[in-house]
C-alpha cells in the first residue's frame, strides 16, 4: 500500500489519492504534439466543442421535448420556441451545430486523407473516427425525426423504406425498425431513446477510444516526417524550445487550438442567428402529414452524397433494378472509407502533393463529392439524372482505381479507366433510350465490381523505401 | 502563416461553391420563378361610377347582403351563429364593417358584381356547383354605392383584425388562439370545453365539404413558407398553387403586409430578441479571439 503522510493543503491531499499531478501531466503538460502542424489540426478540438454544445443544449430542449407523434411539433415550435426562456437560442444552437458537426467532421477526414495519416500504425485512428462519422450520422438521422415536420416524416419514410432492399429479410427488418407497418407513434419514440440515450453514450466511449488512439501513434505532421518523440521530448524539457520537433498538448497546442475556436464561433454564431435556414430547413416546420407527400424529398446537406449515389443509378441493369444498383452502391458508398487504408498500397506517409498520383486522386475525390451532394438535392430530371449517374460511378471508380494508382500498376489502372468510360458510354445511351439492358452492360458491370472488389485484395503493398 | 491562408481559402472556396449549389441553386430549381406581386389586379376592370356612401347604406340592405353578412359598424348582427353559416353556405361570411379596409377597391366592386370570377375559382364553382355568395344584379350605381358606403365605415386595421377579417374564416391560429370560429375563450368547465371543441369540428367538416380540403392552420407558415411566398400567394394563388381551393381574397398590399406581421408575430415571436441579442455574442468571440491571439503569439513566440 502507499504511504500516505499529512497533506499541507487540499490539493496534495487529493494529490496523494488521484495523482493529479501525475494524471495531468500524461494528459497534457507532458502529451507530445508535433510542432509542424497547421490550422486543420485544431479540427479535433473544435468537434469536441461542438460536440460538448450539442450535449448541453440538448439537454435543455430534452426539459421539454415530447416524444409523441400528437406533441412533438407543438412542443418543438411553440413551447421551446415561443415560451420557455431562451429555448429559441438552445433549439437554434442544438440544430446549427447539428449540421455545422459535420462540416467540420468532412474537413477533419480530408486532412486525414490529404497528409495520409490513416495508415502505418494509425488505422485504428481512422477506424474509430470512421465509427465516430458513423454514429454521429445515426445521431443526425434520429434527431432530425424528432420535431416531427413534414421532411423528418418523409425522411424517415424513405430512409428506413431502404432497409427492404436486403435481400430474404428486408421487409420484416424494415417493419422491425419502424415498429409498425409506416412510420408512426412507435417510431418516434425509439428514435428519440436512441437520440437522447443510446447514440450519445455510444459517441462519448467512441470519443475516449479515439482518443486513446492517438497515443501510441501520435498526431501526424505536415511533412508526414516520423517523429521519435522521446527525445524530442527530452530536448523540450530541457529547454531546447526551439530545437525541438514537439510541444506539449497544454498550453502549447491549445493556446493555437483556443484561437482557432474562437475565429470558428464567430462563423457558428454568425450561422446561429442570422442564418439558420440552411440546418433547419424551412419545410420542416410544415407539421407531419402522411397524407402529403411533399414534392421535393432530400435528406439533410451531410447526406446528400451519399443519398446522390443511390439516386445516381437510373436504369436496370440485367436482373438488378435501378433501385438494386442504388442500394449495392450506397451500401458500399457508407462503409468504404473504413477500408481506406487498405486500398492504399503506398507506404509512405506524406501530404498529398508529393505522392504523384494521389494528389490527382485526392481531388478528383473532393470535387466528385461536391458535385454528388449539389446533384443530390437537384431534382434528378432530364440530364441531371445522367450527371448523377456519372459522379455515382465516379465515386466507385475512384475506389476501384485507388489500389493501382498507389500501388503503381499502369495497367491495371488505365483498365479501370477503360472500364468506367464504358459504363459512362452505356449510360449515355440509356439516357437517350439507345440501347435497352443487355448483356453487355450488366458484362461491364460485372467486371467493374470485380475491379473494385479485387484491386485491394490483389494489388501488393510497394515496398517501404528510405522515407 | 501564407500557407495556413491558402488552405484556409481553399477551404472557403468549396464551402462556398457547395453552398451555393445547395442552397439558392438547388432551391431555384425547386421552386420556378415566379413574378412578384404587384397588388394591380389587372385582370379586372375599375368601377365606372362615383359612389355615394349615404345611398349605399340602404342599397347593401335592399341588395340582400346582410342576409347573409353582420356589419356590426353598423349594428346589424349576424344572421346565423358561425357553425350554421357554415352549414348553409360552406364558410362564415365575414363582417362587412372594416372589410373596405383591407380589400382593394377595385377589386372589391369586381367581387361583389361577379365572386367566382374575383376569387379565380371558376375550376371549383360553375352552373352545378353554385358558389354560395350569388352573383349581384343591381344597377352599377347601387354597386359603386355599396363600395363607397363600405369604404365609410371601415377602420383602419392592425395586424391582428386584418388577419381575422380576412383569412380568418379558412385558417386557424393555434399559436395565437385563433379558432376558425372566433378567438378560443377561457373554459370555465369541461362541458364548455368539449362543446365549443364540438362547434370547431362541425364548422371544420363543413369548410372541407366546401373546400374539397382542410385549410392549414398558418401558426408556423412564417417559417415554413417565409414573407415573400405568403405575399405573392396571398395576391394570386393560382400563380403559385395551381388549381388550389384558396381563393384570391383581394387584399391591398399594406392589408398583405399587415396580415404578414401578424403572421411573424405568432410564428416567430422571437426575431426581435435574436437580432438584437446576436451582435452582442459576436462582438464577444471577436474580442476573445484577439485575445486567444494574442496569447497564443505569446506562447508560440518562444518555440520558433
Ligand atoms: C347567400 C349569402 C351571401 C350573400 C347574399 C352575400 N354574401 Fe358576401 N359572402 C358570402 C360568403 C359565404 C362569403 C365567403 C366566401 C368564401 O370565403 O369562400 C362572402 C364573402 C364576401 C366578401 C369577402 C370577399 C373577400 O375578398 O374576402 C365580401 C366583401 C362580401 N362577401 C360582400 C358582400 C356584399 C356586398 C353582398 C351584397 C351585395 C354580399 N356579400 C352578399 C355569402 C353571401
Ligand atoms: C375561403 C377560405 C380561405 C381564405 C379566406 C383564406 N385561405 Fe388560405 N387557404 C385556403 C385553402 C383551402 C388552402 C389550402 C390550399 C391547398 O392546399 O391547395 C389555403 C392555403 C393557404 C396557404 C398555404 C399555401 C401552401 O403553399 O401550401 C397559405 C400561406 C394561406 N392559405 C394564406 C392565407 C392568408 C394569409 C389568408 C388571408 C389573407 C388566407 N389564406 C385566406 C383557404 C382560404
Ligand atoms: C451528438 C450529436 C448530436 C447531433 C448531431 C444532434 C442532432 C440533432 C438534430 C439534427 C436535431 C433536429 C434539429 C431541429 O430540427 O431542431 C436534434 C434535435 C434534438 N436533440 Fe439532438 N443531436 C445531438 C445530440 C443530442 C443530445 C446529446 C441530446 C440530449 C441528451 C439531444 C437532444 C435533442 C432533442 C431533445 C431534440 C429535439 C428538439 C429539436 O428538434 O429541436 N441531442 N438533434
Amino acid at each position: 500500500m502507499a504511504h500516505f503522510t499529512k497533506a499541507n493543503s487540499v490539493y496534495e491531499w487529493l494529490d496523494q489519492r488521484l495523482a493529479l499531478t501525475k494524471l495531468w501531466k500524461v494528459l497534457a503538460a507532458e502529451y507530445w504534439i508535433p510542432k509542424n502542424i497547421n490550422f486543420l489540426w485544431a479540427m479535433g478540438v473544435v468537434l469536441m466543442t461542438m460536440f460538448t454544445i450539442l450535449v448541453i443544449s440538448g439537454i435543455f430542449l430534452l426539459m421539454y421535448y415530447k416524444p409523441d407523434t400528437k406533441l412533438a411539433f407543438d412542443s418543438v415550435n411553440y413551447t421551446i420556441m415561443q415560451e420557455v426562456w431562451f429555448g429559441w437560442l438552445w433549439r437554434h444552437m442544438h440544430a446549427v451545430a447539428a449540421s455545422v458537426v459535420f462540416l467540420v467532421i468532412y474537413i477533419h477526414m480530408f486532412t486525414g486523407i490529404y497528409y495520409a495519416s490513416y495508415k502505418r500504425g494509425r488505422e485504428m485512428i481512422w477506424i474509430s473516427g470512421m465509427l465516430l462519422f458513423v454514429t454521429f450520422s445515426a445521431e443526425a438521422f434520429s434527431g432530425y425525426m424528432l420535431p416531427w415536420g413534414q421532411m423528418s416524416y418523409w425522411a424517415a419514410q424513405v430512409i428506413t423504406n431502404l432497409f427492404g432492399g436486403i435481400p430474404f429479410i428486408g421487409d420484416d427488418l424494415v417493419i422491425w425498425i419502424r415498429g409498425n407497418f409506416y412510420v408512426s407513434d412507435p417510431t418516434l419514440t425509439r428514435f428519440f431513446m436512441l437520440h437522447v440515450f443510446l447514440l450519445p453514450i455510444i459517441i462519448m466511449m467512441l470519443i475516449g477510444f479515439h482518443f486513446y488512439t492517438l497515443r501510441i501513434p501520435h498526431v501526424n505532421n505536415q511533412d508526414g516526417e516520423e517523429i521519435d518523440f522521446d527525445a524530442e521530448a527530452e530536448k523540450y524539457k530541457a529547454g531546447l524550445k526551439r530545437e525541438s520537433k514537439v510541444i506539449p498538448f497544454w498550453p502549447v497546442f491549445l493556446s493555437k487550438d483556443f484561437f482557432v475556436l474562437s475565429v470558428f464561433m464567430i462563423f457558428y454564431f454568425y450561422l446561429v442567428f442570422y442564418h439558420y435556414e440552411f440546418a433547419m430547413d424551412p419545410i420542416n416546420f410544415d407539421p407531419a402529414n402522411p397524407m402529403k407527400t411533399p414534392p421535393h424529398i432530400y435528406p439533410e446537406w451531410y447526406f446528400l452524397w451519399s443519398y446522390e449515389v443511390l439516386r445516381g443509378f437510373f436504369f436496370n441493369v440485367g436482373p438488378l433494378s435501378a433501385m438494386d444498383m442504388g442500394l449495392i452502391a450506397f451500401g458500399i458508398a457508407n462503409i468504404i472509407f473504413f477500408f481506406l487504408p487498405w486500398f492504399d498500397k503506398d507506404p509512405t506517409v506524406a501530404p498529398a502533393d508529393r505522392r504523384g498520383g494521389f494528389f490527382f486522386w485526392f481531388w478528383l475525390m473532393v470535387i466528385d463529392m461536391i458535385v454528388l451532394t449539389i446533384w443530390g438535392k437537384l431534382p434528378p430530371t432530364g440530364i441531371n439524372a445522367y450527371i448523377g449517374y456519372l459522379a455515382a460511378v465516379g465515386f466507385l471508380a475512384l475506389w476501384a482505381a485507388l489500389p493501382a494508382i498507389t500501388g503503381e500498376r499502369r495497367k491495371l489502372f488505365w483498365f479501370v479507366v477503360i472500364v468506367t468510360a464504358l459504363l459512362y458510354i452505356f449510360g449515355f445511351m440509356e439516357y437517350t433510350k439507345a440501347m435497352g439492358n443487355g448483356f453487355i452492360i450488366t458484362a461491364t458491370f460485372l467486371i467493374f465490381y470485380l475491379l473494385f472488389f479485387l484491386s485491394p485484395v490483389m494489388v501488393k503493398e510497394r515496398e517501404r523505401g528510405a522515407q | 502563416m501564407n500557407k495556413e491562408l491558402k488552405i484556409l481559402a481553399i477551404i472557403i472556396i468549396l464551402v462556398g461553391i457547395t453552398y451555393w449549389g445547395i442552397e439558392p441553386y438547388a432551391h431555384s430549381k425547386m421552386h420556378p420563378h415566379h413574378e412578384p406581386a404587384t397588388f394591380k389586379y389587372e385582370d379586372l376592370k375599375p368601377l365606372p361610377l362615383k359612389g355615394d356612401a349615404k345611398r349605399g347604406a340602404q342599397a347593401i340592405q335592399n341588395n340582400g347582403c346582410t342576409g347573409c353578412h353582420s356589419i356590426k359598424a353598423a349594428g346589424i348582427p349576424a344572421p346565423m351563429d358561425p357553425v350554421s353559416a357554415s352549414a348553409s353556405y360552406g364558410v362564415n361570411p365575414p363582417d362587412l364593417s372594416n372589410i373596405a379596409a383591407l380589400i382593394d377597391k377595385k377589386f372589391l366592386a369586381n367581387f361583389i358584381k361577379h365572386p367566382v370570377k374575383a376569387f379565380k375559382l371558376e375550376h371549383k364553382f360553375g352552373a352545378n356547383r353554385p358558389f354560395p355568395m350569388p352573383d349581384f344584379f343591381g344597377s352599377d350605381q347601387d354597386l359603386a354605392d355599396i363600395v363607397a358606403y363600405l369604404e365609410s365605415i371601415a377602420k383602419p386595421q392592425e395586424p391582428r383584425g386584418a388577419f381575422e377579417t380576412a383569412c380568418g374564416r379558412c385558417h386557424n391560429l393555434r399559436y395565437d388562439k385563433w379558432t376558425v370560429i372566433g378567438p378560443k375563450p377561457k373554459f370555465k368547465n369541461e362541458v364548455e370545453k368539449a362543446d365549443f371543441e364540438l362547434k370547431k369540428a362541425k364548422y371544420e367538416a363543413n369548410l372541407k365539404k366546401y373546400l374539397g380540403t382542410t385549410p392549414p392552420d398558418l401558426s408556423m407558415f412564417i417559417r415554413s413558407r417565409g414573407p415573400e411566398y405568403i405575399r405573392d400567394f396571398v395576391e394570386n394563388p393560382q400563380k403559385l398553387l395551381h388549381g388550389t381551393a384558396m381563393p384570391r381574397v383581394g387584399l391591398t398590399e399594406k392589408a398583405t403586409e399587415e396580415v404578414i406581421k401578424h403572421l411573424e408575430h405568432v410564428g416567430d415571436r422571437k426575431k426581435e430578441k435574436r437580432e438584437k441579442l446576436g451582435p452582442w455574442v459576436l462582438a464577444y468571440f471577436v474580442i476573445l479571439s484577439i485575445l486567444a491571439y494574442l496569447w497564443k503569439e505569446k506562447i508560440w513566440k518562444e518555440l520558433h
